[in-house]
């Protein structure tokens, strides 16, 4: 068996094992403060680069490249240079957790910018949290989730799914709704939060829900398209609100057609659909249908033409298309940027106090700001697919709309909120018995810390 | 006497004893055997110089062995302990499972629902009882399969029997009506396959595709501490151990020789009178709980089980480690998982793209160039200095 | 929507019935009155939808002759304004330059870059209006094409005000599939009004519009009606439960039919040969990628791409496996499972090779405009082209493969070598050769299954991977080595698949159809058609 040997700088402590897990972060801090030299700064990138996931993910790694170029070029940060430290998780969730310690323990990186799919995001927290990283995260996602040591840079379900939810009825007359998604956590708990939505602020009956869960990749639509004409043909104006993932999109949108589904008659609006997948799908039979994000490539603005062109000149690639990923990390890393020259540092703990309150110019003409919540405020947009693979924007929120960690729509979290500001300094408070969590945790830490 | 034989069961006396072994506890025999020794000797050398170089050398020394590369050494080990139980019932039995990683992932998912329940009311919720998922997922109460995991012993006892359960239920069912060779293996395939789909349902209860995540703490010690993990990886090590010597027992014991017969000619076999199928499905019933094994020890120290541990991908990846390592050994079992994952670590970080080439590069030319795999040319040059030294026997088809 | 439709209507009949006929004709005499018309286009240049849908009303009220192509292009997005004010038509809008026209003259005014032009932007709303805009003024055409959809949009929409001039075209309309769509148009608007006339005329139509309108007077004061209403409902949801029986035994067999196309090659490679070739999928995979390059090669051709695919896929398919043949497959002679690890490397390999070379994301093929749509049997049926295509080729591919095995000098010799290896080389037929080209025909069946999947799924490194379990089960439930069971157990496995699906949902009736396999398995283990004979064993 081959040994390695590495030299590592951080702790090491044989205490208490609870008090492990609380003083960590300290230590950790401590270690990298003293750290301070003109050695580049390092900024781990943590995306599929194989595997299925690489089809996402490879360009948030080369975006997240193309930032980091232009920030060097640009004099660096702290007048240190910036370093890419790119690591390949394979698109295997394990391998995203073991990465994640490689990046932190290993390369002592400042910063990730990764992940794409929740679980990935879910393998990761844990060792984040315990060896205090930092984690941009890029991608729309459920929500219920905020933890000191990740930002999220890209949509909550109330920046996304219920403004879409009320462009179609109030502004299309939508009275009837599919809600057809691929089985996992994110279109689970998006339904889940739409379903409560629709039903309380709207009125809408059961019977006018129809809700319908495919496995990832799936092929055959026939079945499932026929239904959903069937439920259109009530009478009732009717829209699919689609969560389904990647790959079961092409296959999808295809059947629509074919089956003679037209926008004008049921619109499908998609939260995962953007211009990267409509590459590799004929977007002419499918003009009409909508998406909502909070970025189109096709935002008429003069910092998203640079940055198309940029895009276009990094890559070599004339047909290069741009998406809300990529606008997120683009806004997370000038956030972080700026929060280091706020903090003077980057250490972690003083970039995460320094960065609530950031407010950095988004792709769209306006700005983002980073909320205590760890969420960033963001535009929604809705887009109808045109037939050269781009959006036309139709509709969009007057004003940048803040992102909400935990939903109002769901049982179990409509009394929690997250602040990460001093003193509160908690993801899941509970506003009813005014603790962290209403659980346990916050004694046991001290209990812990007394020993 | 037709009668007398058909109704022998697996562990019964030896009857086929041309070459009886010891009358010795058949447990105690592989210590006997120089590969056996040989093979501990180094496993425990290894677990001894990693626990040594991780606690008592400083952490500035260059010989430091942090608690990242522990922790690595831990899931590799936990993978030996899959390819070992796979090349029990490939090398020793004939049959290509390509569907061991159900078994593996299913004791991963047992240890998960422990450990689930081990986090208790500190979840983001704050739930007493329910594990955050199936809060947002508005479930009311616990599964009642579900129920128990709390327990220790119960988890534990739940994370050999059920894999154990599934493959008795399988190889009854296959083994009865001699589903052989190729159909075994694709039915196999299925199998595992239809439980990946299962398990991403989130109706199933068990995380849908996020899996079980966010572990805690493990019998009351932090799994968020260095000093678990390198109690979880020397556990793995000793686990390792244990299963080795119960499997070279198995298959260097009488029962061992019928299952190599039948591998070799099962139709032979089943003329002189043995009830192949009895034997096949006690082989594959130990491999299977081997598996699950190799699954518990896998999940805590990698923090997550999902269903892409069922891919059929994944199995197929076990059954080259075994491959590349070298069939019907066992040691060579270890050597290839821990080869072809060591390789793994280095290639995706290094050059994540030639990943892929390579690991199928591998696949091509060691069926072609290394048939015996590595433990094949190790035995090669062994056999080359001691000339005349007719120690082993295995055959490979 | 009703009101706008009889808006413009009465708009049409202000005008007179023959504006459009004779718009077109005096097209060319009449000078434009541009000014006008500039202002009739100004007014759709607003950020509010509904001014737009008011200039939209505007234009069609307008006796301009042009209306209808300004209505078409809007609708189609491509009528642009340029940031010097001027309206023009965008003819081709992919890459960064597009060729455009002016809007009032027609003339082509070259190339502008997407950064000058700001397209007149319309969301569902406006594009439903437009329809039915082009589809009033559609009415009148001359175009019996334009008139039938025309009619077909109206089903549902007619209002009060519109019954009595459409009654008066119905007298005037010479196509019969017009007549009866305009008459069934008002026998729903009596329906809905609870009038006795109404109910009977839509008596067994199945038109969704048609049902809408009889629940609606099934629910109405009158009593009698109400009965009638009731009566014509039963009769229709009897007639549309035999039509949605027939859709999903279509559904099945079109899925069926995917799932032959996948196996078949597997069948020969597998039942024949004995070689379990995990690259399977990625032969296929191949296949579709070379529609793709077709398509790339003949731009603007996508049907004729199509078709030259065929060839192609199957040659470059074969050609690939041919060369895993002589490279690795040669090597492992009688070692079936050793053929499974090998082909799987090769099959990474292969992914990878595409993931690199090419591109890791999916790239677009286009359906072309054969392929597009569905065939319409009856209001309440109707079943897809593309998939009755690959219905059909799937039983092409498995009559010719047949005829390879049954009727020509190499299907005897692969048979003979499949039987008895020995004897036939003894006899003088050369095994080799004959390895080599039965794995190059499987191979190149592949291919043909994936330039047919290409129309329907995403063509991506990861295609094959998604069929390749699906094919070994087919080929081990139909039974290996014989042709005939793979193509009833890829028909019969689609068809439960998608009888289950309605009630067990997609992931559960595939959980089920697994296991069903692994039973059957238990039961005959040799599958469907168990080969018979010595070639049997082993």
């Amino acid at each position: 068996m081959a040994i390695q040997h590495h030299h590592v700088l951080s702790r090491r402590f044989i205490t208490s094992v609870l008090a492990a897990a609380v003083m960590g972060a300290s230590a950790q801090a401590i270690a990298q403060s003293a750290d301070q030299s003109d050695d580049p700064i390092k900024v781990g990138i943590l995306h599929s680069l194989s595997g299925t996931m690489a089809i996402s993910e490879t360009v948030l790694k080369d975006t997240v490249e193309m930032l980091i170029e232009q920030q060097n070029d640009a004099g660096g940060l702290l007048g240190r240079q910036l370093e890419a430290v790119v690591v390949d998780p394979a698109s295997n969730w394990p391998l995203f957790a073991e990465r994640a310690r490689e990046l932190l323990a290993q390369e002592e990186v400042d910063v990730i910018f990764g992940n794409w799919t929740s679980v990935s995001r879910k393998a990761v927290l844990p060792v984040v949290e315990e060896l205090n990283g930092l984690l941009f995260y890029p991608v729309q996602y459920e929500g219920e989730e905020s933890s000191g040591n990740v930002f999220y840079t890209g949509a909550a379900p109330n920046q996304q799914a219920i403004p879409a939810v009320e462009y179609l009825i109030n502004e299309v007359g939508i009275e009837r709704f599919a809600l057809i998604g691929t089985d996992y956590v994110y279109p689970r708990t998006t339904n889940r939060i739409l379903e409560a939505f629709l039903k309380d602020e709207h009125g809408i009956e059961q019977e006018d829900i129809m809700v319908n869960y495919t496995p990832f990749g799936h092929s055959d639509w026939q079945n499932i398209v026929s239904e959903i004409r069937r439920f259109g043909e009530e009478g009732k104006p009717t829209a699919v609100i689609s969560t389904i993932n990647g790959d079961a999109n092409v296959p999808f949108y295809t059947e629509l057609s074919n089956q003679g589904i037209d926008a004008a008659d049921i619109p499908v609006i998609a939260f995962s659909v953007g211009e990267q997948e409509l590459t590799g799908i004929d977007t002419g039979p499918l003009v009409g249908h909508l998406a909502a994000w909070n970025y189109f490539m096709s935002v008429d603005s003069d910092d998203n033409y640079d940055f198309i062109d940029a895009w276009i000149d990094y890559t070599g690639d004339e047909e290069a298309v741009t998406n809300d990923p990529m606008e997120a990390h683009y806004i997370g890393f000038n956030m972080w940027a700026e929060a280091v020259r706020k903090a003077g540092t980057t250490d972690v703990d003083s970039v995460k106090d320094a960065i609530i309150g950031v407010t950095v110019p988004n792709l769209s003409g306006g700005y983002a700001a980073m909320m205590p919540n760890h969420h960033i405020t963001k535009p929604v947009l809705i887009g109808e697919i045109q037939d050269n693979g781009q959006f036309d924007i139709v509709w969009q929120t007057p004003s940048t709309v803040a992102g909400d960690a935990w939903s109002d729509y769901l049982p179990g979290s409509r009394d929690l909120i997250a602040d990460w500001r001093k003193p509160m300094e908690c993801g899941n408070f509970n506003v009813v018995n005014g603790s962290c969590g209403g659980s346990t945790a916050a004694e046991e830490a001290e209990a812990a810390l007394a020993e | 006497m037709m009668t007398q034989v058909l109704s022998k069961s697996p562990l019964s006396k030896p009857s086929l004893s041309r070459s009886s072994p010891s009358s010795q506890f058949w447990l105690a025999r592989p210590f006997g055997e120089r590969a056996t020794q040989i093979f501990l000797g180094v496993l425990l050398a290894a677990l001894l110089l990693v626990t040594v170089l991780h606690t008592v050398v400083p952490q500035g020394s260059p010989l430091h062995v942090n608690a990242y590369t522990v922790n690595l050494f831990g899931k590799y080990l936990s993978y030996a302990l899959l390819a070992v139980a796979v090349d029990l019932v490939w090398g020793y039995l004939g049959i290509l499972s390509l569907g061991h990683g159900a078994f593996f992932a299913i004791g991963g998912y047992a240890m998960g629902m422990y450990l689930m329940r081990q986090i208790g009311d500190r979840g983001t919720y704050g739930h007493p009882e329910l594990p955050d998922f199936m809060v947002f997922l508005s479930w009311d109460s616990l599964p009642w399969y579900w129920q128990g995991f709390d327990m220790a012993w119960f988890a534990f006892a739940m994370v050999l029997l059920a894999p154990g359960l599934l493959a008795l239920v399988f190889g009854f069912l296959a083994f009865r009506s001699r589903v052989t060779g190729v159909y075994l293996s694709i039915i196999t395939q299925a199998l595992t396959f239809a439980l990946m789909l299962a398990f991403f349902r989130n109706e199933m209860s068990f995380g849908g595709n996020n899996g079980l995540t966010d572990f805690r703490e493990i019998l009351g010690f932090n799994l968020r501490s260095n000093d678990t993990r390198l109690g979880l990886f020397l556990a793995t090590g000793v686990a390792l151990a244990l299963s080795y010597i119960l499997c070279r027992a198995i298959v260097s014991s009488k029962l061992g020789r019928v299952c190599v017969a039948t591998r070799d000619a099962e139709a032979r076999t089943r003329f002189i009178g043995y009830r192949v199928e009895r034997f096949q499905l006690f082989v594959f019933v130990v491999s299977a709980m081997i598996a699950g094994l190799a699954g518990a020890l896998y999940v805590p120290q990698v923090g997550i089980i999902n269903p892409s541990e069922f891919s059929p991908l994944f199995s197929i990846e076990i059954v080259l480690w075994v491959a590349l390592g070298g069939r019907a050994t066992l040691y060579g079992a270890v050597i290839g998982a821990i080869l072809v994952n060591y390789a793994k670590t280095i290639f995706t970080g290094v050059m994540p793209d030639a990943w892929l080439f390579a690991l199928g590069a591998m696949f091509v030319l060691v069926t072609i160039f290394l048939p015996k795999g590595v433990a094949g040319l190790l035995r090669k040059r062994r056999r080359a200095a001691t000339s005349d030294n007719a120690g082993t026997q295995e055959a490979i088809v | 929507m009703r009101r706008f439709l009889s808006l413009a209507l009465l708009c049409c009949l202000l005008l007179g019935f023959t504006l459009t006929a004779q718009a077109q004709t005096e097209a060319a005499t009449s000078p434009p009155n541009d000014t006008a018309a500039l202002a009739l286009l100004d007014a759709l240049d607003v950020d509010s939808y509904r001014d737009k849908g008011e200039a939209i009303t505007a234009i069609l009220q307008s006796d301009d002759e042009r209306a209808r192509d300004w209505l078409q292009a809007l609708l189609d997005g491509r009528l642009q304004r340029a940031d010097d004010g001027q309206f023009v038509v965008v003819l081709d809008n992919s890459g960064r330059e597009w060729p455009v026209a002016d809007a009032l003259t027609n003339e082509p005014l070259g190339e502008m870059s997407r950064r000058d032009l700001n397209r007149v932007g319309i969301n569902n709303a406006l594009r439903n209006q437009l329809r039915s805009a082009i589809a009033v003024v559609d009415l009148y055409s001359p175009n019996l094409e334009r008139r039938r959809t025309s009619a077909a949009r109206l089903l549902g929409e007619v209002d009060s005000e519109l019954v009595e001039p459409i009654n008066e075209l119905i007298l005037e309309e010479d196509d019969s599939q017009v007549r009866t769509r305009l008459s069934q148009a008002v026998a729903i608007y009596h329906a809905e009004q609870g009038e006795m006339a109404g109910v009977e005329a839509l008596t067994g139509s199945l038109h969704p519009r048609a049902r809408v309108a009889l629940s609606r007077a099934a629910n109405g004061d009158d009593p009698v009606v109400a009965d009638a209403a009731r009566a014509a409902l039963v009769s229709v949801e009897q007639n549309l439960k035999i039509n949605r029986g027939i859709e999903t035994l279509y559904f099945g067999l079109s899925l069926g039919s995917v799932l032959v196309l996948a196996a078949i090659g597997l069948a020969i490679t597998f039942g024949v040969m004995g070689v379990i070739n995990m690259a399977h999928g990625e032969l296929m995979m191949l296949g579709a990628y070379t529609t793709w390059m077709m398509q790339q090669l003949l731009p603007g051709q996508p049907g004729l791409a199509l078709v030259l695919s065929i060839p192609a896929g199957f040659l470059v398919a074969a050609l690939v496996g041919v060369a895993i043949e002589r490279s690795v497959i040669q090597f492992l002679k009688g070692r079936p499972l050793e053929t499974l690890l090998a082909t799987f490397g090769i099959s990474l390999i292969l992914q990878q090779l595409v993931r690199t070379g090419i591109s890791p994301l999916n790239r677009t093929v286009i359906t072309p405009e054969w392929m597009s749509g569905s065939l319409v049997i009856n209001d309440a049926l109707s079943l897809t082209i593309n998939r009755m295509v690959v219905l059909a080729f799937a039983l092409v591919v498995f009559a010719g493969l047949m005829l390879i095995m049954r009727r020509t000098r190499l299907g005897l010799e692969v048979r003979a070598v499949t039987q008895n290896r020995a004897m036939a080389r003894s006899m003088g037929i050369r095994a080799t050769r004959v390895d080599i080209l039965t794995f190059a025909l499987g191979s190149g069946v592949a291919g043909l299954a994936g330039v047919a999947l290409s129309q329907l799924t995403n063509v991506g490194p990861n295609l094959g991977q998604n069929y390749i379990i699906d094919s070994f089960m087919v080929v081990v439930f139909g039974g290996v080595g014989n042709l005939w069971g793979t193509l009833v157990a890829g028909l019969s496995l689609g068809v439960i698949n998608q009888v289950l699906e309605p009630w067990a949902g997609a992931v559960l009736a595939k959980i089920i159809v697994l296991v069903f396999i692994i039973l059957f398995i238990q039961k005959r283990p040799r599958g469907l058609f168990p080969q018979k004979g010595r070639a049997a064993e082993g």
